[in-house]
């Protein structure tokens, strides 16, 4: 049952969509595929050497916002200053009540379980990155070698 | 009575399967493997898991809150 492959596209950079990358390719690979993710524009984010993930209530309008929060600060209220740290060190807490593994628990997995890690080179060069910012272990390329992997691949995921 | 033993209460998604998979590389082909488990969701998992490796779910039980499994290796 290896001959399954799961190829995802990460493309965000907050602490909330970092989980379904990480989640999906360390479960793959325990069930036996192969498994390749690539991280691109925001999403590259999720390789950095040190993780600074927040999350955001901007643009999200369905987040649940914990001790009535949205009541005392509808919408733009989520863009004053402090804000995003706060709930990011609620979610952070939630997360560890709730048995959850930490981005960096779930990445380290992943590299245990040799899913692969692809670094979307452009957006190293766009942001002005260096490979120095990255874990080890990864490679980079392009759209060319993400096709290259995913053109036969049993699970796509744009994410 | 089984060959391991694995108490992954308290830990959520994914971890129960991870770390059982982590505990099945160590063990060879028909010993069994019980995992303790407060995860609700990992009923599921289990089964799922068991039918895409290929190892045996032979019980799946849940008493107090806590679920067991007993898995066979395939």
């Amino acid at each position: 049952m290896a001959d399954k492959k799961l190829a995802i596209i990460a493309t965000k950079g907050t602490l909330d969509w970092a989980y379904p990358p990480f989640i999906l390719s360390s479960t793959a690979a325990a069930l036996g595929y192969e498994a390749q993710v690539f991280f691109t524009f925001y999403g590259l984010q999720l390789l950095k050497k040190k993780l600074d993930l927040k999350v955001s209530a901007l643009g999200n309008p369905g987040m649940p916002m914990p001790m009535k929060m949205d009541k005392w600060f509808p919408v733009l209220g989520t863009a004053l200053p402090g804000m995003e740290s706060m709930m990011t060190f609620m979610m952070k807490r939630k997360m560890k009540s709730k048995g959850i593994a930490t981005v960096e628990e779930l990445r380290d997995l992943c590299l245990e379980a040799d899913v692969k890690m692809i670094g979307c080179q452009m957006t190293v060069d766009l942001f002005d990155l260096s490979r120095d910012d990255f874990i080890d272990g990864i490679e980079y390329g392009g759209a060319t070698t993400f096709l290259g992997y995913a053109g036969d691949a049993d699970v796509s995921l744009f994410i | 009575m089984a060959d391991k033993e694995l108490d992954a209460r308290g830990l959520n998604c994914p971890l129960p399967i991870l770390r059982a998979k982590k505990a099945l590389n160590d063990m060879s082909s028909g010993q069994t493997l019980h995992i303790v488990a407060t995860d609700p969701g990992s009923v599921k998992d289990f089964e799922a898991f068991a039918r895409q490796t290929g190892n045996a779910l032979l019980e799946s039980n849940e008493a107090n809150g806590e679920f067991s499994f007993l898995l066979k290796k395939a």
